[in-house]
């Protein structure tokens, strides 16, 4: 289809194909640029909430003011009366039967239906001339709650006589669960815990909480809908995985998928807050309805209610350990608030019950996670995954049994560290090779960081390297250093049976005489720098230095979600073996053309370099410019990591993971024990990254990874008050996240050890540093302060006993 | 009620119109003239990703109202390859530069012309072998030293960045920090951030 | 809505004589917030960006008459001699951002206990120069805050100046904020030595419904310090002086749980801060014996 190039027929903002060439040989290995490098730093590169269209209209969300109550009425008359508005929406104008959706179980209403179920559920939706109109409009919808009693926490889910979140259940998770207000349940159980506990000289018990994080992503939840001619919509919007949205949308729309026409706009962090819906529907709703293009843009403060959150946790551990230091068993007992809606609660479930032994090797193991539905806002993926929660207890329980045994924390963790062929508490070998000794042997190397650092070389303090920062609150009086280490597991892909698989389209011809390859997938670059890998693996295989990187949009087969650390592993796969495709028929047009003109067209091994045909052993057959001549090579295919297993549902057991990931940290921080205030001041990392595709981009990302992690030790968290299941802090003044002068050195130690099952070797990097610097930071305060500490985040209460 | 804004952005006199008067700066720059580089991603002077020099001074432009603009002059990201090429060619940029800029609303049409404004969508340099890009120091540092991720804190960073380098040309490791104090980035860790500019600091040093 | 862009200051107070309940903007840090975020929609926005001389600054003999408008950088930049404690507090205001465009003014309209600049003023001792078509008006700041988020203006008054008295003395200011820049005061503690009068001032924030001085401490201070011949001697303050100090600064405070600190925490810091600064200040005084210069 040609494209129209009428100034209305495109809205600005549209992304356009991105074309990348290379001064080196650019695959794989380099550290190769971002091809969005440039426009993201001249403001060009378009994000979704860049998106405009003449004559759009803006979208608003009214959201509930309560967090549990029956919707008597909703009276939009007065909103539909204000001038400059086009449309006010309600569960009643719905088009279809299809009024729910989410990732796993549709159980999350496009708009509430009589009932509300979390505070900032969306209830109505206004579309409007500006936005100022819009508000004041949603300002003037009633509605009439009656409030319910509120589910909470697990004591109110399964108390007797619990009201149920949701009723009438039919998922097929309700059928092994204890009680309908919970979402799903993992028990594991392998080998025999009371006999195991026999040999224990040491049980250490530990109860641990995990406050609510935000994914924080600074891109809001936004995005243009453009209605089509031919009663389809166009949607440009920021998600991790178009195609998901799509099956969600599309049925609630009435349309067929190839209606639904969506492309991804830029997107501004993701973290996993962009896994489920958010204004996709609600976009396309408005647009259909009043035949106009529709934009809608969170403020921060709806961005809070937009998304989900990271399930906060209640960790019960029991460890045990022989005299010399040998992990006996373990029990534990994982509870997660999955709030009013199901989200991938199930998956995190699944996470954190495999994962909850860690990187260590224990053979006699009773596990059981559980996902709780409650009226607190709905929680789901966040970088980590389940397997963040988990590991703040366990490196928490793996510091109080080293105190126990009267060993080195690190020394206790190497002597129990899992490696090659261990086997997971589900009865997976571990089947790659599983660094975990190492990584905590390099973060310990290396040299500490001078003690009082904060002093100028004239003997001053200066306030920016100590507790308290600009705010002037110590000048080295009760600072105390204390130092901590972590080690922890993840998971890489999708899990558990999951048919987990990407799509590339991959293009070759010969353009401006130079052959370009173009590669086109779903997947969404939310800032992880697959688009760069996409680049540097197209020009490794095929040989070119000119890449373009399509757009991604839904006219080609799914990418699979940026998320669980798969992208580079799953699309990175995908994309290889596409390129490899056309290899194979570029080399065939070739041996058409020029097979008679040398024998080593038919015997040799053939790869393309440098532009160019080339045996392996070196020798040039011929340019691609002259193989390809005018003719294009195009191959889209679909690529597959190895199958996994369900988790059986009562035992556990299963082959339910492709491979895994691990990093250990240290962390070194200063506390002002008075005021209870802390300065991380180092946060060293190890991390074993199979092989590093584009070096600059790995070290990047686990230093973005390990300041969520801080983040979450020492400042983060969503507060919901139990009283009302409000939140009391939706706001970037109340949800703080880390700034520079909050966010240390944080040196990387990067490790390949291939992983001979995956592409190149590649293991999955995103989220391990996650998982382990939060723990190392709360064991580096114990150190300095000599509390127990079984919450994260650490307040200044907590610090000082106030 | 609404009301019309004259201001200079980038060197170029703009007028927009039926403005409300609860508008941001930044709400006019991104939906009014077309210039959406800076960013909205609190919109309470929190994150310091919609950071402009508003006469010369970095300021978050959603905490600027904007009637509040009227006749001043104000840069943003997309100006500022040309901001630093001005500084560098003639000393100091600032409110000197709306003279000799892109003219005035020749056409009466003021605000940014559609054509203009979709500019921004059909972008394409090349960011690895700087083809077809003119860029200011700390704006190929960025991209150099790996300090863009997702980019959404980018444009608030580089405006903020490049003023210290105005101010301080060689700046601490905890100048560094003080000076961007203000502007979140979700995705780096800053190390990379800390990097870039570190790096303008060395190119700008050794330019001169 | 109705913008009012008054170019000068007598155009501004007839503005706001005509319309009291127009709601001044300058900065914008605070009212902007509230506009975005669609807590607010005043009738009337005043805006005072044109008006030059609230920009400006004017050191006289005894105080500094600081326009309502003078933006935090340039106080803690440009007044670190005369106003330590103020530049300091100026110092921890959010970011360089809202720095160079908030001021004291915001600080004052806006009354809340949170605000920065408060416990400086306080403990340095100023007035605030208020001013409506009537005529002209000088509030002493212990007089100044009223309640939660009020204040003593009139409706038809606006602030002009804040006059500050220049430091005679140390000066010191510590907030705590749970993060290590950018970031609203859990409490904060403003202190004062004035040689001169052989007095100590202080002021708390965000530890009691308005900004407050722990006057109590305060003249126990005076007084030991009186007792001690320690203004004349430079003698050491002795632990129990400071302690007895620290603690009557946490007996001044009346706070409040919400969501970025209990009440306990804050009385605990606030005592915590008084202490140290008391001692940062005293040091100084002990070096020097004169004014000397904040840190900012």
């Amino acid at each position: 289809m040609a494209p129209d190039t009428r100034a209305d027929a495109v809205p600005a903002g549209t992304p356009t194909k991105v074309t990348q060439g290379s001064q080196s040989r650019g695959g794989i290995g380099e550290s190769t640029l971002r091809p969005d490098g440039t426009l993201k730093v001249t403001g060009e590169f378009a994000y979704s909430s860049d998106m405009w269209h003449e004559d759009m209209l803006w979208g608003q969300t009214l959201r509930s003011t309560v967090a549990h109550a029956e919707i008597r009425s909703i009276d939009i008359s007065e909103a539909l009366a204000v001038p400059g508005v086009h449309a006010v929406l309600t569960y009643d104008d719905l088009p279809t039967d299809t009024r729910n959706y989410g990732l796993e179980i549709q159980d999350t209403p496009v708009l509430a239906h009589r009932k509300v179920r979390h505070h900032g559920e969306p209830v109505a939706l206004v579309a409007a001339d500006h936005p100022e109109t819009a508000r004041r409009a949603a300002a003037k919808i009633r509605i009439d709650y009656a409030e319910l009693p509120l589910i909470t926490d697990e004591a109110s889910a399964t108390a007797p006589g619990a009201v149920l979140v949701h009723e009438g259940r039919d998922d097929h998770h309700i059928g092994h669960v204890p009680h309908p207000n919970i979402v799903h349940r993992q028990p594991i159980v392998r080998g025999d815990v009371a006999r195991a506990r026999e040999r224990a000289d040491v049980i250490v018990k530990g109860e641990y909480v995990f406050g609510m994080q935000d994914q924080a992503f600074l891109g809001p939840e936004s995005g243009l809908a453009v209605p089509g001619e031919d009663g389809g919509v166009d949607l440009y919007v920021a998600t991790q995985w178009l195609h998901s949205d799509l099956r969600q949308i599309a049925p609630v729309l009435g349309l067929p998928e190839e209606k639904v026409r969506m492309t991804l706009s830029g997107v501004g962090g993701a973290f996993g807050g962009r896994e489920d819906i958010s204004m996709q529907i609600h976009a396309c709703l408005l647009a259909l309805r009043t035949g106009r293009p529709v934009k809608m843009v969170y403020n921060r403060f709806e961005s809070f209610f937009g998304h989900v959150h990271r399930h906060p946790a209640k960790l019960s551990y029991e460890h045990g350990a022989t005299r010399d230091g040998k992990l006996t068993h373990l029990k534990c007992r994982i509870v997660l608030d999955g709030g009013a809606y199901a989200s991938a609660s199930p998956a995190v479930v699944g996470n954190a019950s495999s994962l909850s032994v860690g990187p260590y090797a224990v053979d006699d193991v009773d596990i059981e996670a559980v996902a709780l539905y409650t009226n607190n806002p709905p929680c789901g993926a966040m970088r980590g995954f389940g397997a963040v929660q988990a590991c703040f207890a366990y490196e928490a329980q793996m510091d109080r049994l080293a105190a126990e045994l009267g060993m080195d924390p690190v020394e206790f963790r190497q002597l129990n560290a899992m490696e090659q062929g261990t086997i997971m508490p589900t009865g997976q070998p571990v089947d790659s090779p599983a660094p975990v000794a190492e990584l905590l042997r390099r973060v310990k190397a290396r040299p500490l960081p001078p003690e009082r650092q904060w002093e100028t070389a004239g003997g001053e303090a200066d306030v920016r390297a100590l507790p308290g920062g600009l705010s002037n609150t110590t000048h080295g009086e009760g600072v105390v250093r204390g130092v901590g280490y972590a080690v922890g597991i993840k998971n890489v892909g999708f899990s558990e049976g999951f048919d987990d698989y990407s799509t590339a389209r991959v293009r070759m011809e010969v353009v401006g005489g130079e052959p370009v390859a173009t590669v086109h997938t779903a997947m969404a670059e939310v800032g992880q720098g697959g688009v760069t890998v996409h680049a540097q693996i197209a020009r490794t295989e095929l040989g070119v230095t000119r890449v373009s990187i399509h757009p991604a949009d839904t006219r080609v087969g799914s990418a699979g979600s940026t998320s669980a650390s798969r992208q580079t592993y799953v699309t990175g796969g995908a994309v290889k073996n596409s390129c490899e495709l056309v290899r194979d028929k570029v080399l065939e047009i070739g041996r058409r053309r020029f097979g008679s003109h040398h024998p080593a067209w038919a015997t040799a091994e053939l790869l393309l370099e440098g532009g160019k045909v080339v045996t392996d052993a070196g020798e040039v057959l011929s340019d691609l410019v002259d193989v390809l001549q005018d003719e294009a090579v195009e191959v889209e295919a679909e690529w597959r990591h190895r199958p996994t297993e369900a988790f059986d549902l009562r035992t556990g057991q299963g082959n339910g993971h492709v491979q895994y990931s691990f990093a250990a940290h240290r962390a070194v921080v200063e506390v002002d024990t008075e005021l209870g205030l802390v300065k991380v001041v180092e946060l060293a990392c190890a991390q074993d990254v199979g092989k590093a595709l584009n070096p600059l981009s790995v070290v990047g990302q686990i230093q973005g990874g390990t300041t969520q992690g801080l983040g979450v030790a020492v400042m983060e968290e969503i507060i919901v008050d139990p009283r009302t299941a409000k939140v009391r802090n939706p706001s970037f003044t109340d949800y703080l996240i880390p700034t520079i002068l909050d966010t240390p050195t944080i040196p990387v130690d990067v490790l390949e050890l291939a992983d001979e099952h995956a592409p190149y070797g590649l293991r999955g990097i995103g989220e391990a540093p996650t998982l382990s610097s939060t723990p190392a930071v709360l064991a580096a305060i114990r150190d300095a302060t000599g509390l127990e500490l079984n919450r994260t985040p650490v307040r200044p209460e907590h610090l000082t006993g106030t | 009620m609404t009301m019309r804004v004259n201001f200079t952005v980038n060197g170029r006199q703009q007028q927009a119109d039926d403005v409300w008067e609860g508008e941001s700066l930044l709400y006019v720059l991104r939906e009014r003239l077309g210039l959406p580089g800076s960013k909205n991603a609190c919109e309470q002077g929190e994150c310091g990703s919609c950071t402009v020099r508003l006469d010369g001074v970095p300021v978050c432009s959603c905490l600027v109202a904007a009637g509040q603009v009227e006749g001043r002059d104000v840069v943003t990201v997309e100006g500022l390859a040309d901001f630093a090429r001005q500084r560098a060619e003639h000393g100091h940029g600032g409110r000197q530069r709306a003279e000799h800029g892109h003219g005035g609303c020749a056409t009466g049409a003021c605000g940014t012309p559609l054509q203009e404004a979709r500019r921004w969508s059909a972008g394409g340099t090349d960011s690895q072998t700087g083809e077809g890009a003119e860029l200011s120091p700390v704006q190929q540092a960025f991209i150099d030293a790996g300090a863009v991720q997702c980019g959404f804190c980018t444009p608030g960073l580089l405006v903020a960045a490049d003023e210290l380098l105005e101010r301080n040309a060689s700046p601490s490791d905890a100048d560094i920090r003080e000076a961007l104090s203000g502007n979140l980035c979700r995705c780096t860790g800053y190390e990379k951030i800390l990097d870039a500019v570190r790096l303008a600091a060395a190119r700008q040093g050794e330019a001169v | 809505m109705d913008f009012l862009r008054p170019a000068s200051w007598e155009e501004a107070l007839a503005a706001k004589a005509e319309h009291p309940a127009a709601v001044p903007i300058a900065g914008g840090t605070d009212i902007m917030v509230e506009i975005n975020f669609d807590h607010r929609r005043p009738e009337h926005l005043l805006d005072l960006n044109r008006i030059t001389e609230l920009s400006e600054w004017e050191v006289g003999g005894e105080s500094v008459r600081l326009g309502a408008s003078v933006p935090y950088t340039r106080i803690m930049e440009d007044l670190r001699t005369e106003l330590p404690g103020l530049a300091l507090a100026s110092h921890t205001v959010a970011s360089p951002q809202i720095r160079n465009r908030g001021g004291v003014g915001g600080n004052l309209g806006t009354a809340s206990p949170a605000g920065d600049a408060h416990p400086a003023l306080l403990a340095a001792g100023a007035e605030v120069e208020a001013e409506s078509v009537r005529g002209s008006r000088l509030i002493p700041i212990d007089a100044f805050y009223t309640g939660v988020k009020r204040n003593a203006l009139a409706p038809d008054e606006l602030i002009r100046a804040v006059h500050v008295k220049k430091a005679d003395g140390p000066q010191q200011y510590a907030k705590v904020g749970t993060r290590n820049a950018m970031v609203i005061a859990v409490c904060a503690f403003g202190i004062a030595l004035h040689p001169g009068t052989r007095t100590v001032r202080t002021g708390i924030g965000s530890a009691a419904p308005t900004p407050v001085r722990a006057e109590a401490a305060e003249e126990f201070l005076s007084a030991a310090l009186e007792e001690g011949g320690c203004w004349d001697s430079g003698g050491a303050i002795t632990p129990s002086v400071a302690k007895r100090f620290a603690e009557l600064a946490s007996g001044a405070c009346n706070p409040i749980d919400d969501v970025r600190g209990t009440a306990r925490y804050r009385r605990h810091a606030v005592g915590i801060m008084a202490r140290r600064t008391l001692g940062w200040t005293w040091e100084q005084y002990r070096r020097s014996g004169r004014t000397l210069e904040g840190a900012a």
